[in-house]
């Protein structure tokens, strides 16, 4: 399924992640993902949250730049070799991945990915289900 | 339009007797009334009599910041206490403040630059002028707003400070003119954004942009965000103030009024006067100022004179931008870096703001130069390869201009401070190692 994923610049300040989770909380924003990207001087926090205008609204009033990307999420059993099954396939569909990162939840595991093409990423996961 | 044709359009042999008969009157007067240049002269077994025309002024002593410095408050002053009626005084960020008194007749010169430099930028008694130099001890906020009324345009004397209630002044006053530095018209025209207000929503048609330097760039920038015209307005506090050289139509170089202001371009290693078209450091010479008036003052400000008739009319010689201070420039492993360089090269690229930060470090023994910038709201982007694209282009850039690399640090929008009077873009922390 694709999603709107939230992206937002930082300088390597110590507490700027904080000033963001912050901000959310306050606004009731739950953040249900995250990963971090990093080089030495700055990064690209991404989000994944429970209302996505509502974040970018209240970011861009903090002055944080912000933008949303759209990422496929998908679910698989958390255990051992489902993801694995599920990559194996992507990559036998020729779906190139720009970055991912997952997030366990009890017995189900969620991954966020973004591939280079949404669209052929989306097919190629129909087929893996179907 | 120009407010003083007999002065301003005046042939080049008028020029140059009219200056040197003004020379030879200011030399005389300084000789009998400080010291200082009395000890000075005597000491070069130099007299008066020696200054015959403008060209003997090669023969005369220089004047330095640290001169005014050693000789604070009143030293330098020529005319008698009961003279003077105003003074001005310049921020020292080290030592004694610049204290410049002013007697009647100098604030009447004053006014009569200042209306030259507005009439040359377009400014009639029908506009509305709103001076956002600040008001004090400074000498932009007064200067500017004598010469607005000189002129007999309406004067709005905003100041610095509430950026947002000036902005409603602008719009509801239907302000058609301002003076203030580049560095916060551009802050004026970020506040407009804020305000959800662009550029169609005011009447501003003229800016007088000055008291620091500035590029190309950022006329564009301010022109095309506040729906201006921006001129270059030059000036400095120990000469007079704002009204030591402007623009006119013509945009090629700003028209010295030198019947009061001798412009001369020394080499600051040598100091031997250059000629005309070569870049050095900017002398000025006060040829009619009563209450300080100074012999070859050395500005610390490079750049070059320039002859000619110009296309408005005006004979006067030009000077070109200033393109650095010789004590601004910073040594960076050996190399003559300008923080104006970087800034002309971040202002040709849209991914960034207009503003900037040079920290110049030293590891081990070798300089480091660190340029920081702000990435524009627009241009972040969730791909690392474009984000590290961004910052490699400037690098190149900079090191295309500069000649040395420097470290180039995205930051967030926002993030470096704004000023909101004279810009400040270096840190150099090899001082304190
Ligand atoms: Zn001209």
């Amino acid at each position: 399924m694709t999603i709107k994923q939230v992206s937002v610049f930082l300088e390597n300040k110590t507490g700027r992640i904080n000033e963001v989770a912050k901000t959310l909380s306050q606004h009731g924003i739950n953040m249900q993902a995250f990963s971090m990207a990093e080089t030495t001087d700055f990064g690209i926090l991404r989000l994944i949250v429970s209302d996505v205008d509502k974040a970018v609204e209240v970011l861009r009033g903090e002055n944080f730049a912000v933008m949303l990307t759209d990422v496929v999420c998908l679910h698989c059993p958390n255990k051992a070799g489902a993801l694995a099954h599920i990559l194996e396939q992507l990559a036998a569909s020729e779906v190139s991945i720009e970055y991912m990162y997952a997030f366990a939840e009890d017995d189900m595991a969620n991954i966020v990915v973004r591939p280079t093409d949404i669209a052929l990423c989306e097919k190629a996961l129909a087929s893996i289900e179907g | 339009m120009i407010w003083n044709p007999n002065k301003e359009c005046m042939s080049r042999d008028e020029m140059h007797a009219l200056q040197s008969k003004r020379l030879q009157k200011l030399v005389t007067y300084v000789y009998h009334n400080v010291p200082f240049y009395r000890n000075k002269m005597q000491a070069m077994d130099l007299s008066p009599e020696d200054i015959r025309s403008i060209d003997d002024i090669v023969k005369l002593p220089f004047t330095t910041k640290q001169d005014l410095r050693d000789n604070y408050p009143y030293g330098l002053q020529a005319a008698p206490p009961s003279e003077i009626v105003r003074v001005h005084a310049s921020s020292g960020t080290t030592g004694n403040p610049t204290i410049v008194g002013y007697t009647r007749k100098d604030l009447a010169v004053w006014s009569e630059v200042m209306a030259r430099c507005l009439t040359a930028y377009g400014v009639t008694r029908d506009d509305t002028f709103s001076v956002a130099y600040g008001y004090g001890l400074f000498t932009g906020g007064l200067g500017a707003h004598y010469g607005v009324e000189n002129l007999g345009a309406t004067v709005i004397p905003t100041s610095t400070g509430n950026t947002e209630k000036h902005i409603r002044l602008i719009r509801d006053l239907k302000v058609s003119g301002i003076a203030c530095t580049p560095s916060y018209a551009l802050y004026l025209a970020e506040t407009l954004d804020k305000m959800g207000l662009t550029k169609d929503d005011i009447n501003l048609r003229i800016g007088a942009f000055g008291a620091e330097p500035w590029t190309e760039n950022m006329r564009k920038e301010i022109e095309e965000r506040l729906g201006l015209k921006g001129y270059n307005i030059y000036g400095l506090s120990e000469i007079m103030g704002p009204g030591v050289s402007y623009e006119c139509q013509e945009q090629n170089g700003s028209h010295i009024c030198e019947d009061h202001f001798y412009p001369e371009i020394i080499n600051p290693e040598t100091l031997e006067q250059l000629p005309r078209g070569q870049q050095g450091e900017l002398v000025f010479t006060t040829l009619t100022k009563e209450g300080m008036p100074l012999l070859r003052y050395r500005t610390k400000d490079l750049c070059t004179l320039m002859e000619g008739e110009c296309a408005c009319g005006r004979t006067a010689v030009r000077m070109g931008r200033i393109v650095g201070r010789s004590d601004d420039m910073l040594i960076i492993r050996g190399i003559n870096v300008f923080p104006s360089q970087v800034e002309s090269v971040i202002l040709e690229m849209p991914e960034f703001e207009p503003q900037y930060m040079l920290v110049v470090d030293r590891a081990g023994n070798l300089d480091t130069l660190q340029v920081q910038v702000e990435v524009r709201r627009d241009f972040f982007s969730d791909d690392m390869g474009r984000m590290l694209a961004m910052k490699k282009k400037l690098a190149d850039r900079l090191k295309s201009v500069l000649s040395i690399s420097a470290d180039v640090k995205l930051m967030e929008p926002g993030s470096i401070e704004r000023s909101q009077g004279k810009g400040k873009h270096v840190i150099d922390n090899r001082i304190l190692k």
